[in-house]
């Protein structure tokens, strides 16, 4: 922050454009999103009535959420992606921790060769095809394994625990040896309650990560009652008439326009960002930097 | 005499085998919680990225899915001779190139004009209601992204498009229209990411020696002097790290949102190395030729990223590793 003694008129006016720049890219930020809310509530009578946009509806109407609650194909997908999110985060967070915790211990044998191989494979990859015919061979396709099993690890993530793990107190499991705890218990009594925060982090990486998840879909599912939501709100968004998409009657949605289904959606595929983004924001601003520090 | 040696010296070898089996059998047991912990973990590196590291071998096959990796016939070169020689290939490396290009000016620079910005803030509320807001995007996927993009400029219910119908009389296609679909990336990419890309150079800022700025008022340096000799120079480091990093990454001109924003009409301008590969690969089949391009980004991909590491040390950075 720059030092002002005197404040002249020309640094009245400079912060004045400073404020007003920040003013409208917050609001260039938050008007898409209030506005496909605002689109997903509003009748479309009102909408046309006023050339396409209203910024706050007179009259509000559930319809568009009803029929997507109603329909066959979003609750499925909610429920897989949900599935996926709870399951995956524990799983991703368990294989973390046990990778992270022993390789945070200088002393034990073989530890760099297991760790310059995690590195190696930040900076080379197989890529795609392989792995789709390594998850093939493994029997995942069309099971939700396979949106939590080829993403197992995020060796970016490991190498941030591992580091939090190496600037623990040390004397505290010393002193739990001591009293006869094994590795194992030494591990769940002692050092994960030291590491709620970390945890906490990286769980929201992980379980934002698994929300947001497109490919996975795309690439190993067939199935369309295994299709996760964002695969299915994307499918959506492209095609002209949802009726096919949601697997509903064509006449029931008459009078709701696809737009209006459409943006409820989108809103509901938000819905649970939101709600966590007070946690996010406490974590991950810590995360971040935590991890442009070298393990 | 002789032979009695030869044996001692079998012996004293065999025993010594002996003993450091011992001693791996010794740390194996004493360490054994900590390598069963790590178990799941290895088998996971080794069966989903080391193997198919392995699995490229496809790439110098004709892979068919029945015949299986050991049954398809060896293709040496051919697929590579193939993919060099198609039409696509410049296209393709073309426009990795220049999104890659347009990401790293137009990304980079409003990540610092925010923090800068953000920085010159001096009512505390008022900052961290900004950054609230703006690096809120950054969790939301880019379907979400795009389905926002689309209640924009989706060609009949659009808010942009209706509003250009109705002041011009002209259907607005934006989303199909070459001239815009990079730009649509970009300002997009912009809009996601730009709050959350201020944080680090904010952390970088928050750094800087606040006598360093007393200091300069002193001298009479004014707002602007300051921003020049004090607050930029405190932000160079990281500015140049994350440069040269990207520059490691030009071949990922960012797959996911590539994806996801492509339609047909557009790949002239938009299609880049991974949306061609997985058409090519898992929506058409033809495995070889797609892990032959695989491959050849992930080689030129690491020489880029060992190199740009390097170059980070060499500048007096600290590099990644």
């Amino acid at each position: 922050m720059s030092f002002i003694l005197k404040r002249t008129k020309s640094d009245y006016v400079v912060d004045f454009f400073i404020y007003a720049a920040l003013t409208l890219f917050a609001l260039a930020t938050i008007f898409p999103l209030y506005y496909v809310v605002v689109m997903s509530i509003t009748p479309i009578a009102e909408v046309l009535r006023n050339g396409g946009f209203v910024i706050w509806p007179n009259e509000l109407t559930w319809d568009a959420y009803k029929y997507i609650f109603e329909s066959d194909r979003i609750p499925k997908a909610l429920w897989v992606t949900i599935r996926v999110t709870v399951i995956g985060t524990f799983l991703n967070l368990l294989v973390t921790m046990f990778l992270a915790y022993p390789l945070s211990k200088k002393f034990l044998p073989g530890r760099n060769v297991v760790l310059v191989g995690i590195v190696f494979t930040m900076l080379f990859s197989g890529g795609l095809i392989p792995l789709y015919l390594v998850v093939r061979a493994t029997g995942l396709l069309n099971s939700i394994w396979a949106l939590i099993i080829p993403g197992l690890v995020s060796a970016f993530n490991m190498l941030i625990m591992k580091t939090y793990f190496e600037n623990l107190p040390g004397e505290i499991e010393e002193a739990a040896k001591v009293d006869g705890c094994g590795d194992l218990a030494t591990m769940f009594r002692i050092v994960l309650p030291l590491s709620m925060p970390i945890i906490a982090t990286l769980g929201l990486f992980y379980g934002v990560g698994h929300w947001n998840a497109y490919f996975g879909g795309i690439m190993y599912m067939t199935d369309k009652d295994l299709m996760p939501i964002q695969v299915v709100l994307r499918n959506m968004i492209v095609t002209p008439s949802v009726s096919n998409e949601l697997n509903i009657n064509a006449m029931e949605i008459q009078q709701l326009p696809p737009e209006t289904i459409k943006m409820a959606t989108v809103v509901v595929a938000i819905i649970p960002i939101l709600l966590v983004y007070p946690f996010l924001q406490k974590y991950f601003v810590k995360g971040m930097l935590l991890g442009s520090i070298k393990g | 005499m002789k032979t009695e040696n030869v044996i001692a010296a079998g012996r004293a070898e065999r025993s010594g085998i002996k003993e450091k089996l011992q001693q791996i059998a010794k740390t194996l047991v004493r360490y054994r919680w900590f390598y069963l912990m790590m178990l799941p973990g290895v088998l996971y590196y080794i069966i989903y990225h080391y193997i198919p590291m392995g699995g490229l071998l496809i790439a110098f096959k004709k892979y068919s899915l029945i015949k299986g990796i050991w049954g398809s016939e060896w293709a040496g070169l051919d697929n590579f001779r193939t993919v060099f020689s198609s039409p696509d290939f410049p296209v393709l490396i073309r426009n990795t190139l220049i999104i890659s290009v347009y990401r790293i000016l137009f990304n980079m620079l409003p990540d610092v004009l925010l923090a800068l910005i953000l920085n010159e803030i001096r009512v505390q509320w008022f900052k961290r209601f900004v950054q609230t807001v703006t690096y809120g995007p950054y969790f939301l996927s880019w379907i979400i992204v795009y389905g926002l993009v689309f209640s924009f400029l989706a060609p009949d219910s659009g808010l942009i498009s209706s509003w250009w119908r109705d002041h011009t009389g002209e259907t607005l296609n934006l989303l199909t229209d070459k001239n815009w679909f990079r730009p649509i990336l970009i300002i997009t990419d912009i809009w996601k990411s730009t709050g959350y890309g201020a944080i680090i150079y904010l952390a970088a800022l928050a750094t800087i020696n606040h006598e360093l700025y007393e200091a300069a008022v002193v001298d009479g340096a004014g707002r602007w002097r300051q921003l020049w000799h004090i607050t930029l120079p405190g932000i160079r480091e990281v500015f140049v790290l994350l440069l040269i990093l990207r520059i490691g990454h030009i071949l990922d001109a960012g797959f996911e949102q590539v994806y996801i924003f492509l339609n047909a009409r557009v790949y002239e301008v938009g299609d880049i190395i991974d949306t061609w590969v997985f058409r090519r690969g898992i929506e058409n089949l033809d495995f070889s030729i797609a892990a032959a391009v695989g491959f050849f980004k992930s080689v030129i991909g690491f020489v880029l990223v060992i190199s740009a590491n390097r170059i980070a040390k060499k500048l007096g950075g600290s590099g990644i590793w």
